[in-house]
């Protein structure tokens, strides 16, 4: 069998990252899905967002903040953990 | 990824969360949010201060069970009640996902633990958080079930579900969280009532966490609390009076019964309960013990390439590890999709300001009802017929929710329409709306500086519930005073800052190296600067961690990266003789074996680490059988026959720290000391092993490598701080020359003598040398024990209030290997944050000098903690002159100033004085004061 030249084999790796480039262009796999609304959740969105990205933030209640929001306040100020 | 969006049965546009509907529901269910100790109805607001503020209607509704009712939807003014919602499924492509699922609390109820859900006045820290709430079951009152008396007598049992092998039904692994909140719910008890009487029986006191020691000897000292060390059992309950009895054993008094009016159990954190099905969804993997599997080289990453994971899903962690592990999993999502970013997001374009100098003030108020929070105690109605008598006051209107979408267009557009040129809204506090309606009146062509808010709700509805006619008049009155302010209030400009987007990282250790690559690998420029010559820090001289990381090939690997890295510029040999500059645009000076250097960056990372104590006790440094478990780590992997022949071997936990000079924790010791008794144990089986400790704190998953070595025969024996062991040069009954150790053994009652070939001592983790001059030359504050203070212990862990520097690593606090990559990464995170933007913009609210009027004394420059003011010479002589980059507009400059040449734009003593002075009128001023 012969064997293709190495150039053209480079091309098709090529063309093979740019379609899957392409394919994400109009796509929204930049986006990140943060699965949890508790603190760490919260705290993640808010970084991504921050820091240039879409975020879909999943959350199984019908509000965000987790069992913190249950708590009546923090260490080691005291503070209103809400 | 498939998602499935249950129905709330609320169109969640339309809700503006009055709770008309709540009231007239008719179905009382227990509330989960209240632990079930009070009740909500079908409908209701998940709780007070959810986001989204809006209803939703759970399973207990009549109409969803059996089509009745629907009384709702007849009450609903907004007709957002939609019965006809069903599940629906979204589909969303994404490029990484983050796992934070968190962690379902233990319930004891599942193995009958000590009497919860039997006996009424027993319940679960989390059920006793929510009785503490002023938005709890009671609002704020700690009452107990039976009778809804306040309780006095109060026990704590800690380690419940928690540190547990037998009888099964609990976890084998320690929860970490529970020591500390145990003592933070004494104090607030104490709080709540000065003649509580606390009682906390507990195993080992975890005080592991920063600053955490301190806080345990807060508790401890406060009148009527007592810490007692024993196991406990739950007695009976006392039919007449519902109190429980609990069974415990002292040294002193043997087996006692003792009978307390409410028990909290302390119970600890399992895996998320949907911990199997989300793993099977997803094809990651579980650790033994239910929660995620994780990479021991970055616990962000799980078994899947791209899946990430953050928070208590990892294992029990308290709250900022919880921050900056999702702060440290984002930069790893960062670095797979930095191609990306950007792209998805935009721009925001404002309409043109309107120039309103020439006009005479016309102002619009706007009083919002805030859903019942506001409108049911003061009566917003006649506030808003009260503001249009006001002067320049040309409009005046209530709203609902003032930042419902529908409510903020309204402001703008009446705002256009009559022309108004300065705007006030009468609702919440400004700390959390404040920009939102500063963008509000930007939409509507004004200088968003021309907005003005009373916070007619934590200022009056809140804390005036049962006056409402007295709130009524309070809102009034804080009306009137904003108008007289919103009178003089001026345009101000806010500055653009450029940013460079190279980063300096100071100390190249894991924690230091780790930042670097990360900020590098997402595309950005980064100056890594090492005091020592080689780069690793005190890793160099770790060989395994206890989960059997070979540290070294680790850091071989790390230290190749870093130098593999072309955006990584590293100075060995390196002096920081010079740091200036603010966020965004710093210049540090840093003298190295590349010779001097000038480095311009827009971040800086601290990450200088720490070192290790050399100790005075025990004859360190007199004797050579006595070493640090740093030396002895190094002798063991180096097969010194000294150490792995010894018969008996001593290590003493607890040397330089938990003492009046360094009162905290070094944290690590525990497990480093059960790790080198597991490799010495299973080199030489035969050896004696004994760690002579005051509280094991082997924390989280490390518990179950404290009961391998005690199972493997290590000998663990308590001390207490007052009867410290004594270490002397002797000879063993045989003659052998050996240490001889003595030390009370608090299970036989008496001292006990242990010969011992080689003695090894914990010693502390002590604050860097370099750290406190670090600490000045980049204004960044200490802690009392010398590490480097965060911005927030629970919020912003790894940043400093001076915008643009972060940290992480041991310069914060000793921490674990794995703990100082999750940081690092977080505090990458945090840069990021900032360097993926061109430019930030900085407030216009920020303090000017009059020169005229300055006489140059310096008293703003000597007060100001971010250095924003200094003396700079005009031909007038010297006088203060602002960075309005530096200045963060606290004002305390101006209350120095004997001249009032110092003023703070916003808040200038003009707008001030003319609030002050509408609050009462002149009339009734008494003539003396």
């Amino acid at each position: 069998m012969e064997s293709e030249p190495k150039g053209t084999q480079d091309q098709v790796h090529r063309s093979l990252a740019d379609s899957i480039r392409e394919g994400f262009e109009g796509n929204t796999f930049g986006d990140v899905m943060v699965v949890g609304g508790g603190i760490s959740g919260v705290q993640a969105s808010l970084d991504l967002a921050a820091s240039g990205f879409k975020v879909y933030l999943v959350d199984k209640a019908p509000a965000i903040g987790g069992h913190m929001a249950q708590l009546d306040k923090t260490f080691p100020t005291n503070d209103c953990s809400i | 990824m498939t998602l499935v969006r249950k129905p709330r049965y609320i169109l969640e546009d339309q809700c503006t969360g009055c709770t008309t509907c709540v009231e007239y529901c008719p179905v009382v269910y227990p509330d989960p949010f209240n632990q079930e100790i009070s009740t909500n109805k079908a409908i209701h607001i998940y709780f007070a201060q959810a986001v989204p503020l809006i209803t939703y209607i759970d399973e207990s509704c009549l109409y969803l069970k059996e089509k009745k009712c629907g009384i709702c939807e007849d009450v609903c003014e907004n007709d957002a009640i939609d019965f006809n919602q069903t599940a629906e499924e979204v589909e969303v492509k994404v490029g990484a996902i983050l796992l934070a699922p968190g962690f379902e609390p233990f319930d004891p109820k599942a193995g009958n633990h000590y009497g919860y859900g039997e006996m009424q006045n027993v319940v679960t820290s989390l059920d006793y958080e929510r009785l503490m709430c002023a938005t709890g079951p009671y609002e704020g009152e700690i009452r107990r079930a039976s009778d809804k008396k306040h309780p006095q007598k109060i026990a704590w049992i800690q380690c419940v579900g928690s540190r547990q092998v037998n009888p099964p039904g609990g976890n084998s692994y320690c929860s970490a969280v529970c020591c500390t909140y145990t003592q933070k719910q004494v104090i607030l008890t104490k709080d709540h009532n000065p003649d509580a009487e606390c009682t906390v029986f507990h195993n080992d006191i975890r005080s592991h966490g920063k600053d955490f020691e301190r806080f345990y000897q807060r508790a401890e000292e406060l009148p009527g609390i007592r810490f007692i060390r024993s196991y406990v059992s739950i007695g009976k309950e006392i039919p007449e009076s519902k109190n429980v009895t609990i069974r415990y054993a002292t040294p002193d008094e043997g087996v006692k019964e003792e009978e307390f009016e409410m028990v909290v159990l302390s119970i600890g954190l399992n895996p998320p309960a949907d911990a199997v099905r989300l793993a099977e969804e997803l094809g990651i993997e579980l650790n033994p013990h239910g929660f995620c599997e994780v990479n021991p080289k970055n616990p962000m990453e799980t078994t899947k390439p791209g899946i990430f994971v953050s928070g208590a899903f990892q294992g029990p962690i308290d709250i900022p590890e919880s921050v900056f592990s999702a702060s440290g999993a984002c930069s790893q999502c960062g670095e797979l999709l930095d191609y990306r970013r950007g792209k998805l997001s935009r721009e925001r374009i404002y309409p043109p300001e309107r120039d309103v100098s020439g006009e005479e003030p016309r102002i619009g108020i706007f009083v919002c009802h805030c859903g019942a929070n506001i409108g049911r105690i003061v009566d917003v109605p006649s506030v808003v017929e009260y503001a249009k008598t006001l002067p320049h006051v040309v409009y005046a209107q209530e709203q609902l929710f003032s930042c419902a979408t529908n409510c903020a267009k309204e402001i703008t557009d009446m705002t256009k329409e009559m022309g108004l040129n300065r705007v006030i809204i009468a609702a919440c506090s400004p700390r959390t709306l404040g920009p939102l309606f500063q963008d509000t009146v930007r939409e509507a062509g004004l200088n968003q500086y021309y907005l003005e808010m009373t916070n007619i709700r934590e200022h009056c509805s809140w804390v005036h519930t049962m006056e409402k006619e007295d709130a009524t008049e309070k809102a009034r009155d804080l009306i009137r005073m904003s108008v007289a302010r919103a009178a003089h209030l001026e345009p101000l400009q806010e500055i653009d800052l450029s940013v460079n987007p190279a980063a300096l990282v100071v100390g190249a250790g894991v924690a230091g190296m780790t930042c670097a690559l990360s900020i590098a690998n997402q595309g950005h420029e980064v100056h890594l600067v090492e005091r020592d010559h080689d780069l690793g820090g005190k890793a160099r001289s770790i060989y395994q961690t206890l989960e059997g990381l070979d540290v070294q090939a680790y850091l071989r690997d790390l230290v190749h990266k870093v130098y593999q890295n072309p955006l990584i510029h590293v100075y060995t040999d390196a002096t920081i003789t010079d740091a200036d500059g603010y966020v965004g645009n710093f210049a540090t000076r840093v003298v190295s074996e590349r010779g001097t250097t000038e480095i311009r960056h827009g971040a800086t990372v601290l990450a200088v680490g720490a070192d290790v104590y050399e100790p005075s006790e025990y004859l360190y440094g007199e004797d050579d059988r006595v070493m640090t478990l740093l030396q002895l780590e190094e002798q063991i992997n180096r097969g010194s026959e000294k150490v792995t022949d010894a018969q008996g071997l001593v290590m003493i936990q607890c040397v330089g720290c938990r003492n009046e000079e360094r009162n905290y924790c070094s944290r690590i010791c525990c497990s480093e000391s059960v790790k080198n008794a597991l490799a010495l144990k299973k080199i030489n089986p035969e050896m004696d092993i004994y760690i002579l400790y005051r509280d094991m704190r082997t924390y989280g998953f490390d518990e179950d490598y404290y009961r391998e070595a005690a199972d493997n025969g290590v000998k663990f024996i308590r001390y207490e701080p007052q009867d410290e062991p004594v270490v002397e040069a002797g000879e063993s009954e045989e003659g052998r020359p050996v240490l001889k150790i003595t030390t009370p053994d608090y299970i036989l009652g008496k001292k006990v003598e242990i010969d011992a070939d080689i003695v090894a001592l914990a010693a502390a983790l002590i604050p860097s040398a370099g750290s406190r001059e670090v600490s000045q030359l980049f204004r960044v504050p200490l802690n009392p024990d010398g590490f480097f203070q965060e911005a927030h212990v629970k919020l912003r862990p790894v940043e400093f209030a001076t915008d643009g520097v972060y940290l992480c690593g041991l310069a914060h606090y000793p921490k674990l290997l794995r703990e100082t990559i999750e940081q690092a990464y977080g505090a990458a995170s945090r840069v990021l944050t900032l360097l993926s933007h061109d430019a930030i913009t900085a407030s216009g609210s920020i303090c000017e000098v009059d020169e005229n009027v300055c006489i140059g004394c310096g008293q703003c420059v000597s007060t100001c903690a971010y250095g924003a003011v200094e003396l700079h010479k005009t031909r007038q002589g010297k006088k203060a002159i602002v960075n309005p980059v530096l200045c963060k507009g606290d004002g305390l400059c101006t209350t120095k100033c004997p001249t009032r040449a110092i003023q703070l734009k916003h808040f200038t003593d003009d707008e001030i004085w003319a609030q002050i002075d509408a609050a009462v009128e002149t009339a009734q001023i008494p003539s003396k004061i």
